[in-house]
């Protein structure tokens, strides 16, 4: 099969490839394909996956913090609304975006392609919704959030008692999740699947 | 390079930025008839729009850095904490490893990305033939790193969410803030602009002479 390197756009003549197996340009070593097993059932089990650490993490606090009998928690959602009550309208709406909307987005479009996918059926604009996802991934940053986690809790150890919740645990399952998602999901195999049930 | 190479556009062929598919190229304004996706031969306008985002990001990143990003309150004082400053912190404390991941976060990162995509640039303009697949490494580490920087925004909305009133301290974000939320959303979008195949053409054309 021929394909253009998107990032030095060389014509490759990509052999069809073992499961696991990954196709590099010959000229810039882009990775152009990969084939990672089960693409789609596994894919959707690690976003079944998601869906309910996500849940769990935006349900709890994943830090609490003060002297005994004065504690104050915090969950992700909790600490935009005081960003946002604090005069901070740009970082609020920012850290909502990255932290919590793409997130789920990215677990709700996920939903949305690879569950007919994996019946075999057909919804509505599964391909807008997909192009969409490959939109949504890049400001997604779960993992960027868990490290800031990680920072705030050394930072604010020194000062007052610091409980991490259970929040916090499941945040950095999301993490593993969502980064496991986009190495078994291969946009051009689901490209492929979408093209057959269309 | 030898006479076997040939690229999608030398074959009058237009990759689709979003799944792949080859079509035949026959002017703008077409559209993939895999995806709908706009097809374009190169993404359009990505030099201008590439700098134009890059030199916004430039000037925020001045206030970034030089203005404080939060502002604790403790008994009656004031402090005013820049990023540095925020390294320096932990430095002072013995904590090594978390000042070198925040210095690397948000001092590393953004400085070396806007350095790095501006070289970028220079070396498509000045059509470069120098190392092109070495500069696109720099390009997938440009793209690669970029979200990284959003680590202190985090970290910010953590602490004036946890630190309120009814302590003995209370945080808040200072002037600086959105200017480094906007330095890491800007570069982001310059590197998405960033068209790496705009390298390889100007080694093809030097082929070509």
């Amino acid at each position: 099969m021929l394909a253009a390197c998107h990032e030095c756009d060389l014509l490759n003549q990509v052999p069809a490839l073992e499961s696991g197996a990954s196709a590099h340009c010959i000229r810039c070593h882009a990775v152009l394909y990969r084939n990672p097993p089960n693409c789609i059932e596994n894919g959707l089990a690690l976003t079944l996956s998601s869906l309910f650490l996500y849940i769990v993490a935006n349900s709890f606090a994943f830090l609490k913090f003060g002297t005994p009998g004065n504690m104050r928690t915090t969950s992700l959602v909790t600490g935009i609304e005081t960003m946002w009550q604090e005069g901070e309208p740009l970082l609020a709406a920012l850290i909502a975006t990255v932290g919590v909307i793409m997130p789920g987005l990215m677990i709700v479009l996920s939903l949305y392609v690879l569950l007919p996918l994996y019946l075999g059926r057909r919804v509505p604009d599964m391909i807008g919704v997909f192009r969409a996802l490959l939109h949504v991934r890049e400001w997604a940053m779960v993992e960027v959030f868990v490290v800031g986690i990680l920072v705030a809790y050394v930072k604010l150890a020194a000062m007052a008692d610091l409980v991490p919740g259970v929040s916090a645990y499941a945040f950095a399952l999301l993490m593993i999740t969502q980064a496991w998602t986009l190495s078994a999901v291969e946009p051009r195999i689901v490209w492929r699947r979408l093209k057959a049930v269309a | 390079m030898s006479a076997s190479i040939l690229t999608a556009k030398d074959a009058g062929l237009a990759a689709c930025h979003d799944c792949g598919t080859l079509v035949p190229f026959e002017g703008d304004h077409q559209h993939c008839p895999q995806c709908h996706a706009a097809v374009h031969l190169r993404r359009p306008d990505s030099i201008a729009r590439s700098w134009a985002l890059l030199i916004a990001a430039a000037i925020c990143y001045v206030p970034a850095n030089v203005l404080a990003v939060t502002i604790t309150d403790a008994l009656g004082k004031s402090q005013a904490d820049t990023i540095m400053s925020g390294v320096m912190y932990f430095l002072h404390h013995g904590d090594w490893p978390l000042a070198l991941v925040i210095f690397t976060a948000s001092v590393a990162v953004p400085m070396s990305k806007i350095a790095m995509l501006m070289y970028l640039l220079i070396s498509v303009q000045r059509r470069s033939v120098w190392r092109p697949v070495d500069r696109t490494r720099i390009y997938r580490i440009v793209e690669l790193i970029g979200r990284w920087s959003m680590l202190d925004m985090f970290v910010v909305t953590i602490l004036v969410a946890l630190v309120q009133l009814g302590f003995f301290a209370s945080i808040h974000a200072g002037p600086g803030a959105p200017y480094f939320a906007a330095v890491v959303v800007l570069t982001m979008l310059a590197a998405q602009q960033f068209d790496p195949r705009l390298m390889w053409d100007a080694v093809e054309a030097k082929d070509d002479r």
